[in-house]
């Protein structure tokens, strides 16, 4: 057995190194290292509590709005207030903006260029894909960032700017708009569908989104316009490299459940484990510190009552992230969890045997072209004239939990007010799910477990297969180690 | 990522018209692990010429001055021991957020992690570098602050110094870009009107003025935030919300709520800094007693309730 370190990661947020035990050329086990304590649970302790929404979006910079939503939420609960209409559909919009322009960043500016790695300088498709792909001066990431910056001019409209705004509180949100507004955000979805439509998928939203199963979306990527698009060439290096038997995960997903309004959220809440979707109970998260540098506190706790304290000479410790269990389980989240569990089909069958590289990039397109479609009914659902920010005192004494869905997966924010200002807040970001360390059983995380198996070639220290594996999940690692 | 956001030109065509060569980038560089740690190396010993480092992020220095909170992956080093060696051999050094530049929120709440800037801790001259520190062009370290960074001050400044056109004149005292730290938040404010009639919002989301009650300092933050727009269009201002102060090297901390304005005798602490006390509160009573009915209803709205009379015209003399 050799040990290699592997790292620095670029192209995913943030600092990250893994170890790895590598056996017969693959990876026997994984041990994942977030290499940064930040300390915002210590920073918001004592402050007043509506300040959480100045300080938690500043833990990411790509992230950042999902950080406000979730706080916002979190002190709505304390403050017994939920959104007017309006406020709910803006932040639906926000969020959706930011993980829309999340998800093809994660593709075109973390995932793709991996492809024109010298180490597959080999392999027939790679010249191709390297003039299209390659990092900075490829021509994707060219045409794809004007079409980015202009969809986020939705931000401009109400949000103030991205990323950091203060413009999602608990009663909605603080810009209220009208006619002319909505017509400028329908005409900045409309120019990003465009690019979708004609760069991304080479086909409408609306055939992407429901393309049924595997050979659906074989038989769909054969077709002239998608096999010369963006996503085509990304199924077609998907099969050349297999890329779908690579990295499977635990097998349990995890979604709190995304874009709700006064009904259902538009993907579902729940658990996937084995085919079958169950209810998720917030009562069954608990916080295990046993592999990680941070004040063990007398064994795992739930969030509502959790300690976040450095100790840097933790024994058995590797990593500043601590590691959430769902009753015990190492769970995964993200797009693809969130499109198991809301039963689209094409995912159930892509990941069958469990999560693996090629169904956690085709969960985040598939889910942009579901997303798109939504963002533009609620545009006109918005009733200028009506209330976007509903008012109430902050109490005294008083909890809260925020759980949304963050690009990346479930966040979750816990709150706990005591004599007006906050005296515990707590924060699970997805990547502190995805990329878990092991916990007190041993169990690794989600992330740790995908990568056993992955090949290692002669010569490689931080291996290309890991480095597909550990994209595919788009860690954000500021948020894990907030 | 703010800076992913620049437009006419994008990133890119910017860094191409300002021939930026990007050696490396933690979120859009294409090498990582070895061949990432021995450019890096390489650039510390000073083997390949660096031009320009730019650092995202405050310096992390504890636990105990130690640096372990923050370490530089596959290597056993501290990240802040990079951050000084590569330092040391650049020509210019930018600072890019107010983390980098001051500490920022990261030193916040007491500063359990010893974040720092790389010249300054929050007001304090010093930070990593030391107050003395100059980088091998002589100019100082450039402080781009802001949280969140506008694109275009960061694309400026680059274009800027790629074309031997920024000096030491070009910052202010506290490091940072003059051609938008000379300008005040206040500045293109779309609510002057409300101000000027000291017409103001009782509640976030309201139309009026945000100074008096809301906690808006954008009279004394450093910034074109108003006259440079963000994402096409916005503002903190425009999107409802008041200034926090994010481009000051103090912002991290606040005695007081953000979104609450501390008053004494019920006057806001912390009018605008370079006009007498008495003098504003003589306009702001006066202006009081003159707002029109109009911006009086409009303050306290979420919409406009109460329009404009009919513009001049041939009837209004």
């Amino acid at each position: 057995m050799t040990r290699l370190v592997a790292g620095p990661f670029n192209r995913v947020e943030g600092d990250l190194e893994i170890k790895l035990d590598v056996e017969d050329g693959a990876v026997s086990a994984a041990y994942v290292n977030s290499p940064l304590y930040r300390g915002f649970e210590q920073i918001l302790s004592g402050k007043a509590p509506g300040d959480a929404l100045v300080y938690t979006p500043r833990i990411c910079g790509i992230c950042s709005v999902s950080q406000s939503l979730a706080s916002a939420a979190a002190l709505g609960k304390a403050q017994g207030l939920t959104p007017s209409e309006n406020g709910a559909i803006l932040q639906n919009l926000i969020l959706a903006a930011e993980n829309a322009a999340d998800h093809l960043s994660h593709f075109y500016m973390f995932f793709m260029p991996d492809f024109a790695q010298p180490v597959y300088a080999g392999e027939p498709w790679h010249a191709k894909a390297a003039a299209r792909f390659r990092a900075i001066r490829g021509e994707a990431q060219r045409e794809f960032l004007p079409a980015r910056a202009a969809f986020l001019h939705i931000m401009g409209i109400i949000a103030g700017h991205w990323p950091h705004t203060l413009g999602l509180q608990p009663g909605g949100t603080t810009c209220a708009i009208g006619g002319a507004e909505q017509a400028r955000l329908a005409a900045y979805v409309s120019a990003f569908r465009r690019f979708l439509e004609t760069t991304v998928f080479g086909d409408t939203l609306e055939r992407v989104a429901g393309l049924q199963s595997e050979s659906a979306l074989d038989a769909w990527a054969a077709e002239g316009g998608p096999s010369s698009s963006d996503f085509g060439r990304f199924l077609a290096l998907a099969k050349a490299l297999k890329l779908g038997e690579l990295g499977r995960g635990t097998g349990v997903f995890l979604s709190y459940g995304a874009y709700a309004l006064s009904a259902r959220p538009a993907f579902a809440a729940g658990v996937f484990e084995r085919g079958e979707c169950r209810a998720f109970d917030p009562q069954d998260i608990r916080e295990d510190n046993s592999s990680s540098w941070l004040v063990r506190a007398g064994g795992p706790r739930h969030p509502s009552h959790g300690i976040t304290l450095p100790d840097i000479n933790a024994e058995a410790a590797y990593s500043w992230c601590k590691a959430p269990r769902l009753g015990g389980l190492a769970v995964e989240t993200g797009a693809l969890a969130r499109q198991l569990i809301d039963g689209h089909p094409l995912l159930r069958g892509l990941a069958a045997d469990g999560g693996n590289v090629r169904a956690r990039v085709v969960a985040r397109l598939v889910e942009t072209a579901r997303l798109i479609p939504l963002m533009e009914r609620w545009i006109w659902a918005v009733r200028p004239g009506e209330p976007f920010c509903l008012h109430a005192a902050v109490p005294g004494e008083a909890q809260g939990a925020g759980l949304i869905e963050a690009a990346r997966g479930a966040l979750g924010h816990w709150l706990d007010i005591r004599k007006g200002r906050i005296f515990n807040y707590q924060i699970i970001a997805p990547t502190t799910w995805n990329f878990s360390p092991r916990d007190v059983a041993g169990v690794p995380g989600a992330c740790e477990q995908a990568l056993v198996g992955a090949p290692v070639r002669t010569g490689e220290s931080t291996p290309v297969a890991v480095q597909h594996i550990v994209r595919s999940f788009d860690p954000c690692m500021v948020c894990t180690v907030h | 990522m703010s800076l992913l956001g620049a437009e006419a030109p994008d990133l890119f065509s910017a860094l191409d018209f300002a021939r930026v060569d990007v050696l490396a980038h933690p979120s859009i560089g294409e090498i990582s692990g070895a061949p990432f740690n021995e450019l890096i190396s390489g650039l510390c010993s000073g083997e390949q010429p660096l031009d320009i480092l730019c650092l995202e992020g405050s310096v992390m220095r504890g636990p105990q001055g130690t640096g372990r909170f923050h370490m530089q992956a596959g290597t056993g080093t501290p990240m802040m021991q990079v951050i000084a060696d590569l330092a040391r051999r650049a020509r210019y050094v930018l600072a890019i957020g107010t983390c980098a530049a001051y500490g920022g929120v990261t030193a916040a709440g007491g500063n359990v992690t010893e974040a720092c800037g790389l010249v300054f801790e929050g007001q304090e001259k010093g930070g990593l570098l030391g107050a003395s520190f100059r980088p091998a062009s002589g100019m100082p370290v450039i402080n781009i602050s802001g949280c969140p960074v506008h694109p275009g001050w960061v694309i400026d400044t680059l274009v800027q110094i790629c074309h031997g056109r920024f000096d030491a004149a070009s910052l202010d005292a506290f490091g940072r870009p003059r051609f938008y730290a000379s300008h005040l938040v206040h500045h293109g404010c779309s609510r002057n009107e409300f101000y000027e009639y000291k017409a103001s919002a009782q509640q976030i989301g309201q139309l009026g003025c945000m100074m008096e009650h809301l906690g808006c300092i954008g009279t004394q933050v450093h910034g074109d935030c108003n006259i440079r727009r963000w994402n096409g269009e916005g503002s903190c201002i425009k999107g409802g919300y008041p200034c926090v102060g994010c481009t000051e090297p103090a912002f991290g901390d606040r005695d007081h709520p953000y979104l609450e304005t501390p008053k004494r005798a019920g006057i806001p602490v912390g009018l605008p800094t370079d006009m007498p006390k008495a003098w504003f509160v003589a306009l702001a009573s006066l202006a009081k007693a003159a707002t029109p009915e109009r911006l009086r209803r409009n303050a306290v709205a979420e919409t406009i309730a109460v329009h404009p009379g009919a513009g001049p015209g041939k009837h209004s003399k």
